[in-house]
């Protein structure tokens, strides 16, 4: 089924004139209420007025992650606060996250791109969808959850974690949906198996899982384990959350919604704009938010796209799914982390050598994060419990940064190897 | 009274224990007293070498973390009962031990323990109360 076939099989012609209204409009929309876009607009200088086409939308700035931390934390509003109704955040690098406001509209435009994508993967007002994205701060609980309300499906908003709690309830329940992150999703199949049951006798009929990189063999295994296909959602705050792309039953490329979101793709050296089918970084325009709207924001996601008509009859572009960034994000556990974080924890205490490596594992399906941080002499005491304790203040510091538990480990100085330029702080040896 | 000790860090690594003491043979140190306190990913090994100082030069010239402290030794003698008699002084004091090391001492029949108290000060006066025999680096070194 196609939730919204006037759109989503729309003609070249139609989706070009359709998309040109739009980014007039956003365009204009932006430059009026964003002293931010006015400023920017008028530095090239560019008047709203002179986006003719699509192809003049390569004459407007770039709008990074870092201007959005500069604008926090509600300086990219459009709208005033009475008009918000929610907020969402990302995490951030140098302390303050990005801010994402929602109006009732842009509300209803994200519960109408999830119902879309939901309905790709087969969902409808008969499903149980069983939510392990968290609800909070983080867009992928509400994003879930509003578009499987739309479609009038039963959602169990259940978040992450209290496995024993989840498996009872997917069988008490009668799950037929899950929505979870790779890793976790691979966690729950290894408990349901330790409690000896079998997934072919629960009755899923699909999974929805993103927030995090995976491979085709981790699909694979998924689907296996779980005995339904697993689909892809793309999504990330600043634009909307989750919603922006998601596949559909042929499994080849997100189609993303480019009523509401413009992409493109570009080289992330010369920012030029590059050809359908090359590789290159994610910029997307949100066509149609009256919150936060955003023009070319860069995602720092690799990705290439692909024009055609899909063998689900969907004319929507399509985007490979994210193999790369084009900065040091790292995805831990679904959440989003970069280097520059652990290195602002350990700058906070006193006697820590700024030389640090990040290992990442997945031992056991989960990632696991080891912070190996060299000791100092102001750091080093003869006494266990006080290096133990320097140790633990480190983890904890670190979490406080991140979110996250880490494993810090003290070790011998000059032992973390230097190298010119840029230093290797990261060595993931997860099979992404 | 007081003994200077070293104190340096090691991961918990293959080799890293030899690769110090590989310094000290080079160097021509020879070490009188050894310990080792260990976690899961490092330990600290306390050392009482004669020439402490350049010891711990010698040391970090190849990259080791080296603190000079300072613990007590005190003379025992080596049969059964007798750390406990020592023990006894600093408890009837109510001086705790961070920790302590021992050897015996061949050629006296007796022992050696060297103790780390949380206060050094306090602990070297009350074994000097309790009639402990303290004693003092030169005679470690000459061992």
């Amino acid at each position: 089924m196609i939730w919204n076939k006037q759109v989503e099989c729309m003609s070249d012609d139609e989706r070009k004139k359709l998309q040109l209204e739009k980014l007039q409009a956003i365009v204009k929309y932006a430059y009026e209420n964003v002293p931010y876009y006015r400023k920017r607009l008028d530095e090239i200088p560019i008047k709203p007025e002179d986006i003719k086409t699509l192809k003049d939308i390569e004459k407007l700035p770039f709008t990074t992650k870092d201007d959005l931390r500069d604008a926090y934390p509600f300086e990219m509003f459009a709208v005033s606060k009475r008009e918000i109704v929610e907020v969402h955040t990302s995490s951030g690098t140098t302390g303050k996250p990005t801010v994402s406001g929602y109006t009732r509209g842009d509300l209803e435009i994200w519960s109408e791109v999830m119902a879309r994508g939901l309905t790709m993967a087969g969902v409808d007002d008969e499903d149980i969808i069983q939510n392990t994205h968290g609800y909070g701060l983080f867009t992928g609980g509400f994003g879930v959850h509003y578009g499987a309300q739309k479609i009038g499906a039963t959602v169990i908003p259940i978040s992450t974690g209290q496995t024993k709690r989840q498996i009872e309830i997917m069988q008490d329940f009668g799950t037929t949906v899950m929505i979870f992150t790779p890793s976790y999703g691979l966690y729950l199949a290894e408990e349901i198996e330790a409690e000896g049951l079998n997934t072919e006798e629960m009755d899923f009929k699909a999974i929805g899982f993103g927030a995090e990189m995976w491979t085709e063999e981790m699909r694979k295994e998924i689907e296996k384990r779980f005995n339904a296909p697993a689909y892809n959602i793309y999504g990330l705050t600043e634009i909307m959350g989750p919603g922006v792309g998601l596949e559909c039953s042929a499994q080849d490329g997100l189609h993303i919604f480019e009523d509401h979101f413009y992409p493109e793709v570009i080289n992330p050296e010369t920012f030029e704009t590059v050809e359908d089918g090359e590789k290159g970084e994610l910029v997307l325009t949100t066509l149609t938010r009256e919150g936060t709207p955003l023009l070319r924001f860069r995602t720092k996601d690799v990705t290439k796209l692909t024009r055609g008509k899909c063998e689900c009859g969907r004319t929507l572009v399509r985007m490979e799914r994210v193999k790369g960034r084009t900065d040091d994000m790292m995805k831990i556990r679904g959440v989003s982390v970069f280097p520059s974080q652990i290195e602002k924890a350990l700058l906070r205490i006193d006697g820590v050598e700024p030389h640090y490596q990040i290992i990442v594992t997945r031992p056991h399906l989960m990632d696991e994060m080891e912070v190996r941080v060299e000791a100092s002499e102001d750091l080093f005491s003869d006494e266990i419990k006080e290096l133990v304790g320097i140790r633990e203040k480190i983890e904890q510091y670190i979490h406080n940064e991140i979110g996250l538990r880490v494993k810090v480990t003290l070790v011998e100085p000059k032992t973390i190897p230097r190298s010119e330029g840029k230093a290797v702080r990261v060595i993931d040896k997860r099979t992404l | 009274m007081k003994v200077k000790q070293l104190s340096i860090f090691l991961e918990n690594r293959k080799g890293r224990m030899k690769n110090a003491l590989d310094v000290l043979e080079t160097g021509g140190i020879n070490i009188r007293a050894l310990s080792i306190a260990d976690t899961s990913d490092f330990g600290i090994l306390r050392l009482i070498v004669p020439e402490p100082d350049r010891a711990k030069k010698l040391l970090e010239e190849n990259n080791f973390i080296v603190k000079v402290g300072e613990v007590i030794a005190v003379r025992m003698p080596d049969h059964p009962g007798g750390l406990g008699e020592i023990l006894g002084i600093l408890d009837g004091q109510n001086i705790n031990l961070d920790y302590l090391y021992a050897f015996a001492e061949q050629k006296n029949e007796m022992a050696i323990v060297l103790l780390h108290p949380e206060n050094i000060d306090s602990g070297i006066k009350a074994l000097v109360d309790g009639g402990a025999e303290i004693i003092t680096s030169n005679e470690i070194y000459g061992l």
